[in-house]
């Protein structure tokens, strides 16, 4: 297992040093009229040969390359150009990211519990009043915009309760309705794919012997269907969990949480070049570690999988 | 023994709704099952067999049911039982069932000795220590060796054959007294058929087992069964001791598929092949069901159902021929080979 990790992390290295280099150089592509936020018109020819200078973009790709791979390797970041002028962006995503995170978590959580348990509901019976209620749910779910119900449950439920529209990190009440918009989507999709695993597995043939053997329904359902069905979930949970770091992007618009949700394209937007380069190493480690994670969690709950080639068994 | 009868099946009736259209599986089949005997029951695919065997665990599909006729198990009627809970008390545990393929019937997630000291927790309350001890004992009284090693094991750290008997020791676990085994070698290597056959005829000794044994392998059939039921058509159209069945058959059904024994075949010429196909369920069968397919059927085949015609006191089959006003009809010729073949029946 071990030499299966190191090997895959060596990989994503390789792979994560592509995605920043690609990202650093198509960065360097840009106009350079961004970096001078809109007052170019103004701005007299020698005032903006000083800011590219300040910026270090006047030195050849190559130079400003190593440059970026030096301050890397000493863990610097470097600091944000037009977003936060001067800031560390280690700082900006610090303060940024426990939001995300926290209303991330928070939603998978709830998402989870919800989701297995209509899925579950909705197997016990298919075709039952549960599994149609549910299959209307999550036609609803998939076929409409989430921006549209997000509005809807934003409106309505603040004119009609006394819950706030916005969100503020003193007011306990204002998590609700943004965990409550962010738990739905994935409501859905957990209930779709443990029902339609479970509805897989309830045809298995091992599913005959438990019967046979005069196992009660209940237990069928507890102790080996839904354990068997959660096993394909299980390859995708941990990506999920990295990746509320990035954010909801609607979510935290509508609400106005000051989150992670957005920064990527607002500081693409404004070529803030620091900022894009971090974050989107940030990505990029969560998707490789997510992969990663995913594959050690199936390992873990199958013990037909085993991530050493050792071939020969069955 | 003969007299000592522990299953008693009268005029069953199962059917099951197919999209809105109903289908008879088991049309008014009868059995008396004998303490300590195996039985085989022997026919095409869609003769019922399964369906028949399911029906006295409470195994059937959703969309089947029980829709006449009795089930007498140790004097009470299975067959009125509606609810789970009312089967729980015999499923698994008086009545046990091995499955053909035992490379999907385990569950993959739980090491097998687990899955063995479930049924005992199930039905004897064994737990911890007392039910591990227990299934290891099972585990080496089905034939695998280290089954303190291979109690931890999961099923696909096990071969077929291996698996076979893991499934085995489930069924017998908790001491069943029926035993049905529903095409238990069909998905093994012929060599390990015959390891798998032994075993259970073994365990038949062993812990008083009565067996059923469902197959369309009369090879198997030979091997293993005092008494063969021939069942076409959601019927039992022919039972009798295994002699009588291949050595005196009277159903022209049965001369039929003992025809298509391989064994009886020549060289360079086809294998027998019974012509057409068994009757639609979907709709009521009038006479014989086999008609169609008869060389010999009769005028009356067509009309009524025949009733059973004793051969010997263990041994009747459901055709017309039998009846005395029915012309004299011989058996085919080719089946006077099987006693020549000698070797196909154990004893």
């Amino acid at each position: 297992m071990l030499k299966y990790i190191v090997k895959r992390l060596a990989t994503a290295l390789v792979s994560m040093f592509i995605v920043i280099t690609v990202v650093f150089l198509l960065m360097r592509l840009m106009p350079v009229e961004g970096y001078f936020g809109g007052r170019a018109d103004s701005m007299t020819e020698e005032n903006k040969q000083k800011i590219l200078e300040n910026l270090g973009l006047l030195d050849p790709w190559y130079k400003q390359l190593a440059g970026f791979y030096d301050d890397l390797a000493h863990l610097d970041f470097g600091r944000s150009v037009t977003l936060q002028p001067k800031t560390p962006v280690t700082k900006i995503l610090a303060k940024k990211m426990p939001y995300s995170i926290g209303f991330g978590l928070g939603a998978i959580a709830i998402s989870l519990v919800l989701g297995c348990s209509l899925g579950v509901l909705m197997a016990r019976r298919p075709h039952g009043l549960w599994d149609k209620l549910g299959t209307g749910y999550i036609v609803f779910i998939n076929a409409v915009p989430p921006i549209v119900y997000y509005l809807m449950i934003q409106i309505s439920v603040t004119a009609s309760t006394p819950l706030p529209m916005l969100f503020n990190s003193a007011k306990p009440e204002s998590y609700v309705l943004p965990l409550v918009c962010m738990a739905l989507g994935p409501t859905a999709n957990y209930a779709m794919w443990i029902r339609r695993y479970m509805v897989d597995e309830l045809n298995r043939d091992y599913i005959k012997l438990a019967r046979a053997k005069g196992m009660p329904n209940n237990k069928i359902m507890l102790r080996h269907v839904v354990r068997n069905a959660f096993i394909p979930l299980a390859q995708y949970l941990p990506s999920t969990i990295l990746f509320t770091i990035s954010g909801s992007i609607y979510v935290e618009a509508l609400f106005s949480i000051p989150g992670m949700g957005g920064l990527l394209i607002t500081s693409i937007q404004k070529q803030d070049n620091p900022v894009v380069q971090a974050v989107v190493l940030l990505y990029a480690v969560m998707g490789v570690f997510g992969l990663l994670l995913g594959d050690l969690a199936m390992a873990i709950c199958d013990p037909r999988i085993s991530l050493d080639k050792k071939g020969g068994s069955r | 023994m003969e007299n000592d009868v522990v299953l008693s099946v009268r005029d069953l009736v199962v059917r099951f709704t197919l999209r809105g259209q109903t289908l008879t599986a088991v049309r008014g089949a009868s059995i008396d099952l004998h303490r300590g005997e195996s039985l085989a029951i022997v026919g095409e695919s869609g003769s019922g067999k399964s369906v028949f065997t399911k029906s006295f665990m409470g195994m059937l599909d959703n969309n089947g049911r029980i829709d006449g006729g009795s089930i007498l198990f140790e004097g009470e009627d299975i067959a009125k039982y509606t609810t789970e809970k009312e089967w729980l008390r015999v499923r698994g545990k008086r009545i046990a069932m091995v499955f053909q393929d035992p490379m999907t019937a385990l569950s993959p997630l739980m090491p097998v000795g687990k899955q063995i000291a479930e049924t005992l927790a199930l039905h004897q309350g064994l737990r911890g220590k007392a039910a591990r001890a227990r299934a290891i004992e099972i585990l080496r009284d089905v034939g695998i060796t280290d089954p303190e090693r291979r109690y931890k094991q999961y099923p696909h750290e096990f071969s077929g054959g291996m698996r076979q008997r893991v499934v085995i020791a489930i069924a017998v676990a908790c001491n069943p007294e029926i035993l049905i085994c529903d095409e238990p070698t069909t998905a093994l290597d012929v060599t390990i058929q015959a390891q798998i056959l032994g075993l259970l005829r073994d365990l038949q000794s062993r812990y008083g087992l009565t067996l059923i044994y469902i197959t369309h392998d009369l090879g198997v059939v030979a091997s293993v069964a005092d008494r063969i039921a021939v069942m076409y058509a959601g019927d039992i159209v022919e039972i009798g001791k295994s002699e009588e069945i291949f050595y005196d058959a009277r159903h022209p059904y049965t001369w039929a598929l003992l025809s298509s024994l391989p064994q009886l075949g020549e060289r360079g010429k086809d294998l027998f092949a019974i012509a057409g196909t068994p009757p639609n369920l979907f709709k009521p069968i009038h006479g014989d069901a086999f008609a169609p397919r008869n060389p010999y059927a009769l005028k009356i085949d067509y009309q009524y159902r025949p009733p059973y015609f004793d051969v010997s006191p263990t041994h009747k089959a459901r055709t017309w021929l039998l009846d005395p006003r029915a012309p004299k009809v011989e058996r085919p010729e080719i089946l006077g080979r099987i006693r020549e073949m000698g070797g196909l029946i154990h004893d």
